[in-house]
């Protein structure tokens, strides 16, 4: 991988010079996927395992087939789930993947990694019986994996409509965006300044849900619709200007995601051995990490990112998993079956305690703890030291809006970029979704909101015409 | 303690479940171990001159997710010796004096019929059951319900076999009928002591959508089979109340079709059976199924307080009638109980697309209403409704005085304003 790196690393320099139309394409049909044979993540296995077609069949008999389905409306990308699953029960898996593609073309990856718990699963009228609710998220994965593995081709492109499209970002929204796109008929082009697509889906998942080379056949079965182009590599703003994209673009589609790791500010954050979370994860998924000397692990945050962090650790077999969370488990940002999950799997939580600083050599060693009142004031007697071989900080992340403060018309809020409903933000010819519109969400919404602003964009661009 | 025994036509049983003439009492250690298992009695799979069977035989229709919710067979009568058979019934009898084994019988000619009568009855057979009823294979042959679908051949035969017959004797009719009376009283008319009803319903029970071949397959052809399992009880059911509601039919009845468990047997009994026979569900999933329909029964019994089975034995048979005898003016509407909705609204779906679009979802919650104004009453809302008690169809008290279409008609009794006739 790295030699793979450094050569792109080298091209990109070349590159950089280059204006838009010189810029060598990588598309990902042409890529020799940058991923490592053996990565950390490879340690994994799936713990929510794939339903065999019996299991499906019987699983998908026990819905009801709800009409005006909560399920439905508790899907961002609105799937018509109790159709897809209907046609699971008749054997008409074709049919089911093309239900849910219709809706949400990253519902593969969606299948594995939505939040089904306090989405369609919490929704299912079932959780009112003394029954389980229908296991939704293993079915879609049930039709979508067979689509993948079967090589089922649902879409095509849009007659060609002569307008270009510029996507920033090639995560989950702007692949969904750009896959809309396709199907309206308008050329997209994708920037990615890294060298790896498909954003936090190939980044960030925790790999028990869905490792890296899962994320990008996902992408290259996307891209598969044909007429996007990717460019990585590419940081808009450097190669390419704003003013740039513009002028060669009918319309452009925001979806960098987040920055980097926020730190706490505190003594020895820049020893080796601390880390931020989004980072070290990415670390994990894509290369391999060398853990054989951590033997214990101390989480900062009480968010999604935290509690993936710490079953990851747990799971690549640190044996002392301890997260540290300022507050009490009831306003804990975390879903709670992930963190039933975590404690249940062995993961220590102490509640209500901050970091105050890192200590150590060359490498972290303890962390400085203390413990905090009702009030959030530290306690009498509350300090207290943890042992640490690795710091993981999951406290959030920046917000990447500085690149478009130049834009007139492009306003934030708390750092988000602010969009209507359609994704337009008050800039014309510029929409944004995912992370970096709505502040930090799950894939799904990342899906929905692309395909959104895709529909708006082709409103916009093609004037009255929008609906021919 | 209910008592289980039964008399049916003189056939005496420890309880009212008999193994039905199939495959399930094909031989005597599988009859040995029904008897075991808590089987009251047997039909030994039916007798005649041995044929040969083909591969495959069996088909099964899968409905919503249940394998077999539907089962058909092309089996033909036994493919054993007459002299197993008959070596095998005697010492079925030997191990199990108590339980009933009646021999089913097919064969062509009144000799056929006095010779293999004898020699069943030597080897221990309790009673004889006349197969009039095989839908398929033997009926080519001038058999099975080639007889039975002929009120004056079935009444011959039955004649024939109850004049050379020392024990009793039970017809077993066919379905492939449009009206099954006609043949029960052939029956009797013929001599005989009860009938058993009904047999396999002529069916082609799938096909195979790839090689465009109906199932069960037999190399690149197939054929019509016999119907039966939890599917066909609703036919079998009509047919044994039509002739428990004839009244110059007076001959006892052995329920067939579809009976899986005790409630099952239940409503057999209740619409005239003294007692059922079963066989596919023995099939899908053995002999230990009895256990159930026992203890189901008893504790039914217990409930209902009836000591005996032949206190039960037609008891819901008067409140079969005639169309034309219902009464017009018992109005009933659907109640949701909204404590217990969970509001899946299913009930909407199927009233506005199946019925009188009556039921409406309600703004702000996910339990819909009933515009009782426009309700029939016609019950799909709560069938669809997978909460148990939570749509009632409760009756309205409409002052209207029973009136039924009969009595509109010839008495001119006024009858209540439509509903849902929009």
């Amino acid at each position: 991988m790295f030699s793979r790196l450094r050569s792109l690393a080298v091209t990109l320099s070349v590159l950089r010079s280059m204006r838009v139309p010189e810029i060598t394409s990588w598309i990902l049909s042409r890529m020799d996927l940058p991923l490592l044979a053996h990565r950390t993540e490879s340690a994994f296995t799936d713990f929510k395992l794939p339903l065999m077609r019996g299991e499906a069949i019987a699983e998908a008999t026990r819905c009801l087939f709800c009409a005006d389905a909560p399920c439905i409306a508790a899907c961002p990308t609105s799937i018509d789930i109790p159709q897809f699953i209907r046609k699971i029960s008749t054997d008409n898996v074709h049919g089911s993947a093309k239900t849910i593609f219709e809706s949400n073309i990253l519902g593969m990856s969606c299948a594995r990694v939505c939040p089904v718990e306090v989405l369609c699963v919490g929704a299912c009228v079932y959780n009112q019986l003394e029954q389980p609710p229908i296991a939704i998220g293993k079915l879609q994965r049930y039709a979508t994996d067979r689509a993948f593995a079967e090589g089922w081709e649902f879409f095509e492109a849009g007659a060609d409509t002569g307008k270009r499209v510029a996507l920033i970002g090639a995560g989950p929204a702007s692949l969904a965006a750009a896959h809309e796109l396709r199907r309206l008929g308008h050329a997209c082009t994708i920037f990615e300044k890294r060298a790896t697509v498909g954003g936090l889906n190939t980044t960030g998942v925790a790999p028990y849900k869905m490792k890296s080379d899962r994320a990008l056949t996902e992408v290259e079965w996307i891209l598969s619709i044909g007429g996007i182009e990717v460019k990585t590599g590419v940081t808009i703003g450097e190669q390419i200007s704003l003013a740039d994209l513009e002028r060669e673009f009918d319309a452009v589609f925001v979806g960098v995601g987040l920055g980097s790791d926020s730190a706490l500010g505190i003594a020895g954050e820049s020893l080796a051995g601390v880390h931020g979370a989004v980072e070290w994860i990415e670390r994990m998924k894509l290369e391999h990490l060398d853990l054989r000397a951590v033997q214990r692990v101390v989480v900062v945050g009480g968010g999604n990112t935290a509690l993936d962090a710490a079953r990851e650790s747990l799971g690549l077999g640190i044996p002392n998993v301890t997260m540290l969370y300022r507050g009490q488990r009831e306003v804990m940002s975390g879903y709670s079956h992930e963190l039933d999950a975590a404690m249940s799997e062995g993961v220590r939580i102490e509640w209500q305690s901050v970091a105050t600083s890192f200590g150590g050599g060359n490498r972290v060693e303890r962390v400085e703890c203390m413990r905090l009142d009702e009030s959030k004031r530290p306690m009498e007697g509350g300090a207290f030291v943890l042992e640490t071989d690795l710091v993981l900080m999951a406290i959030g992340q920046s917000k990447l809006h500085a690149m478009f403060a130049t834009l007139p018309g492009i306003a934030f809020d708390r750092g988000s970029i602010r969009v209507n409903a359609d994704g337009a933000t008050g800039r014309r010819g510029w929409f944004a979704g995912g992370d970096c519109a709505n502040g930090g969400k799950e894939v799904v919404y990342a899906a929905a909101e692309g395909k959104r602003a895709a529909h708006a964009m082709h409103a916009e661009m093609m004037g009255g015409h929008a609906h021919a | 303690m209910p008592d289980l025994r039964t008399n049916t036509g003189g056939i005496h049983s420890p309880n009212p479940f008999w193994l039905a003439s199939a495959p399930p009492a094909n031989s005597g250690l599988q009859i040995q171990r029904a008897f075991e298992a808590g089987w009251g009695g047997a039909v030994w799979k039916t007798l005649g001159i041995p044929i040969q069977n083909v591969s495959s035989r069996f088909g099964a229709h899968t409905i919503g997710g249940v394998r077999g919710a539907g089962f058909s067979n092309i089996e033909l009568i036994t493919d054993r010796s007459l002299d197993i058979n008959l070596r095998e019934i005697t010492e079925t009898k030997r191990l199990f004096p108590k339980h009933p084994i009646i021999v089913s019988l097919m064969v062509e000619t009144e000799s056929e019929w006095r010779d293999i009568i004898k020699r069943s009855i030597d080897a221990g057979a309790d009673g004889l059951e006349l197969n009039f009823g095989c839908p398929h294979g033997m009926c080519e042959r001038g058999m099975g319900s080639a007889v039975g679908q002929e009120p004056t051949v079935n009444e011959r035969i039955t004649g024939w076999a109850v004049k050379h017959s020392s024990v009793p004797v039970l017809v077993k009719l066919t379905p492939n009928v449009s009206n099954i009376v006609p043949h029960g009283m052939a029956a009797q008319r013929g001599g005989a002591h009860g009938v058993s009803l009904i047999n396999t319903i002529k069916s082609i029970i799938a096909v195979d959508i790839d090689r465009f071949v109906p199932e069960p397959r037999v190399g690149s052809m197939s054929t019509n089979g016999g119907y039966c399992g939890a599917a066909v009880k609703p036919i079998a059911l009509h047919m044994v109340a039509a002739l428990a509601r004839e009244r110059d039919f007076k001959l006892p009845i052995s329920g067939i079709g579809g009976i899986c468990n005790w409630r099952d047997a239940v409503e057999f009994i209740l619409l005239g059976a003294s007692t059922v026979q079963v066989c596919t569900e023995v099939m899908l999933r053995g002999y230990g199924v009895v256990e159930d329909m026992i203890d189901g029964l008893e504790q039914y019994m217990r409930t209902h307080d009836f000591s005996t089975i032949d206190q039960m034995v037609g008891k819901a048979v008067p409140a079969c009638g005639e169309w034309g005898e219902l009464d017009l003016n018992y109005e009933t509407v659907a109640k949701i109980d909204a404590s217990k909705c969970i509001g899946c609204q299913l009930c909407v779906a199927a009233c506005h697309d199946g019925a009188h679009q009556c039921i409406h979802p309600v703004e702000g919650t996910r339990v819909p209403t009933v515009d009782e104004s426009e309700c029939v009453g016609c019950n799909l809302c709560q069938i669809v409704c997978p909460v148990e008690g939570c749509i009632e169809l409760v009756q309205v008290d409409n002052g209207q005085a029973r009136a039924s279409w009969n009595e509109h008609m010839t008495e001119g009794k006024p009858i209540r304003p439509k509903k849902g006739a929009h």
